[in-house]
């Protein structure tokens, strides 16, 4: 343990999570190791440089953090390290232009955790994430890691541990929300052996990417969960399946297991405690239907992922005919913390439908994208509109979607709903994965839902005829409205379609795809009826049914949209009024996105 | 590059691994020759309709050769709303081949990915290995050149 670092230590974390790699951190993080060995200076060898998994907010990375001065730095470029160093590392000062400043205030904050977007959170599952270095086990044993693992395994009974995951309430965090402990009970009264336990690491709704997170960021967590689990029903061997495109995550996963072999948290013998429990990595092959739990076993199994139906629970059949466990990685995150600060300390966190936290991934058309992880009962407003920030330029919140393409979209009217298992599902949508896709006035719902049942159409197995034929008819509809052929009768084909679908399809991809079309015909019927009727797409998407057009009275003359105009469709003088040249114009609405006066509206396409 | 029989024998002939030996042999070739698909269902007396069901069920598998660098432009709800149509449309135009296809010198394949856990700085490509986060269509043409592309207009 001789990695372990001392209190007056500096530490500079740099996040590595996928976002900010993509902005150049690895870059940024060399570059500190590269200017702390050249300096010599008695107080460089007393900082370590550390490269950490996602810190959430990557709208803003790269981040990088000074500990334990608790100094947070956002867009760091590599220009920027040798003040940092000087500044902040080998004194005490910060570097201000490179804190959070908040988009309306102006106010820069030494911290992140004092920022809005950090400051309604509560973390659980992602409570090593950005701190540690992913590939180093022991900060994950400093942060109180493993030590559930050895509370379970020599103060623990497994009926205890049950005990304990069944009274925190928790429940799975992948989509369906079984309660987990149920799910442990029914496999350790099973008949039949061996046993496996299972992470679902294949994360395939599109807008959700905490799975991938903390398996990039904290991967020693999840094999603690499946650990305890293995422990409490039996098990001697587990598998974690993991998404074909989340190379990183396959990497750090990887290497966290080996390190835990060596450190005797897995394998033979763990801890000395005679337990054995080995966990191999399935790569997913790249079919959304395989995170559906029987499809993903019949994948490990080296099968085609098809689904099967569930008349037998897979605790008592699963994986090889076996009796197996099969839970989400968020889920599994939560098991380490459940197990060390009790179930009570768990229940107590939370909504009456919904104990502990959620990570949710705050995207599309909000401020600060990122994830975040809040309370269950936490409003779909205070998520927005505070931690969020609100839409960005300030334009109309439109719409919300959660629980991807299995769910719904939300509308203003429902935006003080306090978000749980039920509440959504109430409304027509559902908690799911935990994606949360914000959608402003220049979201076209009807191209929305469209782009849902395409996906869907894609990526159904073909197994079942409700789900194969039924999506493949609702997409011909909903092609049909948006290209200017809708009919009226059309809703009611949808919805008729869509009811046949929830009642006859398979399984879960099936019965709850029509969720997107039925939820924005119930709520935005308006809008399906203006294409139908008028020919028109109020939101400036669907090309055929609409155009742009400049408001001369608005316009300042600025020039900005013409420069963005993709297709040099945009007349005008400097300082006049300009105008669309609609037989060039390709209907991408750059123009309307950029300008600051709001001078350009849509407008019936079909009149042209 | 190593043999068939080798990829076979790496997972000690056993069936509960096809497609982990398909993957591999995806990653060495390219895609999967049919010589290999042969190989495999003599080596494990698998017929070829099944190994052909679950190298047409899984995207991350293809039957023909795919270009050196490979391009995917994620069309996840995040990057949809986004307009990531506007950057297949652009690099289309750019590369001369439409999602799916392999241009013809085989420098580039073109494809769509259905999201790639990267929303928050939506639109988003990927290249080979390497993100690119808040695309746009003017940013396309420095990133292809930087990857050996010709420009082709």
């Amino acid at each position: 343990m001789s990695d372990l670092i001392s209190a007056e230590k500096k530490k500079i974390l740099v996040c590595c999570g996928t976002g900010c790699v993509a902005n150049g951190s690895i870059k940024v993080y060399e570059e500190f190791i590269r200017h702390l060995s050249g300096l010599s200076d008695a107080a460089a060898v007393e900082a370590v440089v550390k490269s950490t998994g996602c810190n959430g907010l990557c709208e803003r990375g790269p981040i990088v953090k000074i500990q334990p001065d608790d100094i947070s730095y956002f867009k760091v470029r590599i220009e920027d390290v040798p003040e940092i160093i000087e500044k902040s590392v080998l004194d005490t000062k910060v570097v201000d232009r490179l804190l959070y400043h908040d988009n309306t205030t102006g106010k820069s904050f030494r911290s992140h955790k004092d920022t809005d977007f950090y400051k309604g959170q509560y973390k659980i599952a992602l409570r090593n994430i950005g701190e540690i270095d992913p590939g180093n086990i022991d900060d994950y044993i400093v942060r109180g890691g493993y030590s559930a693992l050895k509370k379970a395994l020599f103060q623990l009974s497994p009926e205890e541990i049950i005990g304990i995951i069944k009274k925190s309430g928790l429940r799975g965090r992948g989509g369906a929300g079984f309660p987990t402990g149920m799910k442990w009970e029914e496999c350790k009264n099973s008949e039949g052996s061996p046993k496996y336990v299972i992470c679902n690491g294949d994360e395939g709704d599109p807008g959700a990417f905490m799975d991938r997170s903390i398996m990039e960021g904290d991967p020693n967590s999840i094999i603690e969960g499946m650990t305890v689990c293995a422990h409490a029903v039996g098990a001697e061997e587990g598998y974690i399946y993991i998404r074909d495109e989340y190379g990183l995550a396959l990497k750090n996963m990887s290497a966290a297991i080996r390190e835990a072999e060596k450190h005797g948290f897995l394998g033979e013998d763990i801890l000395g405690s005679g337990m054995i429990f080995r966990i191999n990595i399935v790569r997913g092959g790249g079919a959304f239907v395989c995170g559906e739990s029987t499809a993903l076993m019949a994948s490990i199994e080296g099968k085609v992922g098809e689904p099967r139906a569930k008349y037998i629970h897979s605790t008592k059949k699963g994986l090889w005919g076996k009796p197996t466990v099969l839970n989400n990685v968020e889920t599994w995150a939560n098991i380490p913390e459940i197990i060390n600060k009790g179930w009570e300390w768990f229940n107590s966190i939370g909504a009456e439908h919904g104990k502990g936290t959620k990570v949710f991934s705050l995207v599309g058309k909000v401020k600060n994208t990122g994830l975040v992880e809040v309370p269950l009962g936490t409003t779909l407003r205070e998520l927005i509109m505070n931690i969020g920030g609100g839409i960005i330029g300030d334009r109309k919140f439109k719409a919300v979607q959660t629980g991807g393409p299995s769910g719904g979209c939300i509308p203003e009217k429902h935006l003080d709903l306090e978000v749980d298992f039920h509440s959504l599902e109430s409304v027509g949508s559902m908690m799911g994965s935990g994606g949360m896709i914000v959608m402003d006035d220049r979201t076209c719902m009807v191209e929305v839902a469209k782009y849902y049942i395409k996906f869907l159409s894609e990526e159904s197995c073909g197994k079942c005829i409700p789900c194969r034929e039924g999506l493949r008819q609702m997409l011909n509809v909903l092609q049909g409205i948006t290209r200017g052929e809708g009919k009226e009768s059309d809703i009611n084909l949808l919805l008729e379609l869509g009811e046949m679908m929830k009642e006859a399809s398979l399984c879960a991809l099936g019965k709850t795809a029509p969720n997107p079309v039925i939820t924005t015909i119930r709520y935005f019927m308006d809008e399906y009826l203006e294409h139908i009727l008028n020919k028109n797409c109020p939101a400036g998407v669907c090309k055929p049914l609409t155009m742009f057009e400049i408001d001369e009275d608005l316009c300042r003359g600025c020039g900005i949209c013409k420069k963005s105009c993709p297709a040099d469709a945009i007349r005008g003088q400097l300082k006049a009024p300009h105008s669309i040249d609609v037989s060039r114009c390709i209907r991408c609405g750059s123009c309307i996105d950029i300008c600051s006066f709001k001078a350009i509206h849509t407008a019936r396409g079909a009149e042209k | 590059m190593y043999n068939f029989y080798d990829i076979v024998n790496k997972y000690e002939r056993d069936r509960k691994h096809i497609l982990a030996m398909l993957q591999d042999i995806q990653r060495e070739y390219n895609h999967i020759p049919r010589e290999a698909m042969n190989v495999l269902s003599e080596q494990l007396d698998v017929p070829l309709c099944k190994l052909y069901g679950i190298a047409t069920f899984y995207k991350s598998l293809s039957l023909r050769p795919k270009g050196r660098n490979i391009i995917k432009v994620c069309d996840g709800t995040a990057c949809h709303i986004r307009s990531s149509q506007l950057i297949m449309d652009e690099l289309e135009k750019l590369l001369g081949i439409k999602p799916g296809e392999t241009s013809r010198d085989g420098e580039f394949t073109l494809e769509t990915v259905n999201c790639l856990g990267s929303c928050a700085i939506a639109p988003v490509m990927v290249i080979n290995e390497t993100y690119y986060g808040k695309v746009t269509p003017a940013k396309l043409r420095d990133i292809i050149k930087e990857c050996g592309g010709k420009d082709n207009e």
